[in-house]
């Protein structure tokens, strides 16, 4: 589904990612795990098309398309979904109207159709249902005001009604506390799909214990440093980063 | 602006095999240029009373002494008032398009993205169409019902010949002729505009607003417009257009005067959208409008909502003078400013009754190389004991190379009043547009949805199916703001 070869780029004229490669099958979860300021969320916004993350080197390829190609909303249209590390505030604008919004674009791209308010409101309803959440949160602004907990909530809602077939996770376990996470992991495994695909971009490896990956990759100094499958989180969890980091350092 | 018996009265005119009136409303203009007899000519046209032509020359004699009003932050060349016809008739629909096939594609690619009807886009592009016919039987059913609870709606012309003695105690008492050089020089040369009358006690049962679209393509160039709610009366009335409007009369300067008696509510809202001219702002219409209400009884309330978008040049400060105690004003504005657009807008709360209470919010938005000022006065009077204001002015920046400038003034002469205000400015937030892209939406879309959010106070104060209209017009008027 995604394949990065040998990928560069720069943040600022400063060379952050240093020649990554990955591939990530459908059905697949991988685990990138990897000290701050390695790389993580810079990856993740190379995937995504963000301003400012420019690309030196390598490709992207999803699905068989050169994913670096296109415009940030294309990625989307073609199903790559990232749930922010820090959901964004968007005030005035109600959840609602920002997730119609968000699903008819992609709908649009699709060729699929527009919903209209009927059938629109009957989804989110299915999908709020589903995660067991409270319409509550639909009227209230986009993330204004919403705890740390709900934001990721917020981003789990939206990642269930868009449907992506590859959802990138930044830090999703960043900030909550147990039962946050145990909430938002339990809405990420109510959404998977054999036919899609998750990264899980994390810090520790408690995140691993409620959504468990089948490879975990350690980013360190740009680059994937070591590849495993879960016992490598746990590995981490009891050595740390430190032999990474001085790897890439050398 | 709109008036139900207007429309029906055009409807007719329309037809010309049936009533030959063709020859009749393709009648002259007034000659090139401004004088005693230009005024004297329109005065004649509409058939006027001496006490109307007296009052017009007034006018006309002191705005040839006045100076251009000169606090605003925009700055254009000297009006050449010689260069301009100050009376003309209506024009036939023959002179128009035969069929939207012959009107320009953008235009219509706007009215598209507005959702406007396809009659109605005929209409607005002055198609000569026979669907105005299916509007001939609403327009008299609206008539009708306004006429059952005894509210007036008509062109003003026809108020001074119907309801002289109302006119006659209403017109110049809340905007006098010499209020500042626009409002004089409508005085004098005014063509027509609305009259709205609602008798003591009533509600008006609809917004007056409904038809506004078919005299859309006519506004003209001096509108005149005076409002008069008796006590415990109600009415909510929408003018202006979410269409973009051409006219290639370049000056506009309107009047609205709104009288508020005890109990009375007066609700105003405008959509503005004037051509804004071209990228350099070439050929965009100045809007230099007057618009003041007075609340005189107790506990009445006026509320200004407008949505400004076009124009090359606005210049306008609804205001409300708040004379009767415990009486309200309100002013929600969204002022948004594109390409080489300058607004000068804001308003004006004159508390001189006990109580009287006032809200201000303001929006204003500004992209390319565009100038927004909010100016706003807030005066306390002496006895506006009790007295109570809070302002709110945010400013939202798109790109680097346009300005929002904030201008309170505050005079408060009464020690037991309350002053608020509030102010921001901000830039629009590369993370929200990103966040938008990434679930999907384009850049236009995004930055069309941040600054609804933005707005969205002010919206909601628009009548539900215009503010629809109004979400729109925010994402077509910021097109290619950004990246
Ligand atoms: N917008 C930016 N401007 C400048 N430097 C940045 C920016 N974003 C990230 N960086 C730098 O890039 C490196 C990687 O950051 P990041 O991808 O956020 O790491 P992680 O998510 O793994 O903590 C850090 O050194 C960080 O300081
Ligand atoms: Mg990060």
């Amino acid at each position: 589904m995604l394949e990065i070869k040998n990928l560069h780029a720069t943040v600022d004229g400063k060379a952050i990612l240093k020649g990554i490669d990955l591939t990530v099958n459908a059905g697949e979860i991988h685990a990138i795990m990897g000290p701050n300021g390695s790389g993580k969320s810079t990856l993740s916004y190379v995937l995504t098309g963000r301003e400012g993350y420019t690309v030196t080197e390598g490709e992207v390829l999803f699905k068989g398309k050169n994913l670096l190609d296109m415009d940030p909303e294309e990625r989307a249209g073609e199903g790559v979904f990232l749930a922010f590390q820090y959901p964004v505030e968007i005030p005035g604008v109600p959840n609602t109207t920002f997730l119609k919004e968000a699903l008819n674009s992609v709908r649009r791209y699709r060729g699929e159709g527009e919903l209209d308010a009927m059938q629109f409101v009957k989804l989110v309803r299915e999908k709020t249902k589903m995660l067991h959440m409270s319409d509550d949160m639909l009227k209230r602004a986009v993330n204004v005001g919403f705890s740390g907990g709900e934001k990721k909530r917020n981003e789990a809602l939206q990642m269930a009604v868009l449907e992506p077939s590859l959802a990138v996770l930044d830090e999703t376990d960043s900030g909550l506390d147990i039962d946050a996470l145990k909430t938002v992991a339990d809405s990420v495994n109510l959404l998977r799909r054999p036919e899609n695909a998750l990264v899980l971009i994390t810090h520790y490896q408690r995140l691993l214990d409620y959504i468990v990956p089948d490879h975990v990759h350690v980013l360190a100094g740009g680059r994937i440093q070591a590849s495993g499958g879960k016992e490598l989180a746990h590995e981490l969890e009891a050595r740390g980063y430190a032999e990474f980091s001085a790897g890439a350092a050398a | 602006m709109a008036a139900t018996v207007e429309t029906v009265e055009r409807v007719r005119a329309l037809d010309k095999y049936k009533y030959g009136f063709v020859t009749d409303i393709e009648s002259e203009t007034a000659p090139k240029g401004l004088s005693e007899d230009t005024v004297r000519f329109i005065s004649a046209k509409k058939g006027e009373p001496e006490w109307l032509l007296e009052w017009r020359l007034k006018a006309y004699r002191h705005w040839l002494k006045m100076p251009e009003p000169g606090w605003s932050k925009v700055q254009f060349p000297p009006i050449d008032y010689q260069d301009s016809y100050y009376y003309s008739a209506p024009k036939s629909p023959t002179d128009g398009p035969k069929s939207l096939d012959e009107v320009d594609p953008k235009l219509l690619e706007t009215y598209a993205k507005l959702g406007i009807p396809l009659n109605e886009q005929k209409l607005l592009a002055g198609v000569a169409v026979d669907a105005v016919f299916d509007s001939v039987s609403v327009a008299t059913t609206f008539k009708k019902n306004l006429e059952e609870v005894g509210v007036i709606f008509c062109p003003i012309s026809e108020a001074v010949k119907n309801h002289p003695e109302l006119v006659r105690r209403y017109l110049g008492s809340v905007v006098p002729y010499a209020d500042n050089k626009h409002a004089c020089l409508n005085s004098a040369v005014f063509t027509d505009g609305s009259f709205v009358y609602i008798p003591k006690g009533v509600r008006c049962p609809m917004e007056l607003s409904t038809y506004f679209r078919i005299n859309a393509q006519n506004t003209g160039q001096f509108e005149r417009t005076l409002i008069i709610a008796e006590e415990g009366s109600y009415v909510s009335y929408l003018e202006g257009c979410t269409a973009p409007q051409r006219d290639e009369n370049q000056l506009h300067a309107a009047v609205v005067e709104l009288v508020a008696l005890d109990d009375a509510e007066i609700k105003y809202s405008t959509v503005q959208n004037w051509y804004p001219g071209d990228e350099e702002g070439k050929g965009g219409i100045y809007n230099f409008v007057t618009k003041r209400g007075a609340c005189r009884g107790r506990n009445s309330k006026i509320s200004w909502t407008q949505v400004e978008t076009g124009s090359a040049i606005t210049w306008k400060y609804p205001s409300c003078i708040l004379q009767g105690d415990n009486s309200v004003g309100e002013f929600y504005s969204i002022a948004i400013t594109n390409n080489r657009q300058q607004a000068d807008t804001g308003t004006k709360m004159i508390h001189l009754g006990k109580n009287t209470r006032s809200r201000i919010i303001a929006k204003g938005i500004a992209a390319g190389r565009s100038d927004s000022t909010y100016r706003g006065l807030v005066r306390i009077g002496a006895k506006a004991a009790g007295a109570r204001n809070f302002t709110q002015c945010d400013s939202l920046l798109i790109g680097d190379k346009c300005g929002a400038h904030t201008v309170p003034y505050i005079e408060t002469k009464n020690r037991r009043a309350i002053v608020e205000h509030e102010a921001t400015t901000s830039r629009i937030s590369e993370d929200q547009l990103f966040y938008c892209r990434q679930r999907g939406m384009s850049q236009e879309d995004a930055v069309a949805l941040v600054v609804n959010g933005f707005c969205r106070e002010v919206m909601q104060q628009l009548p539900m199916e215009f503010a629809v209209e109004a979400q729109k017009l925010v994402g077509i008027s910021l097109e290619g703001s950004v990246g």
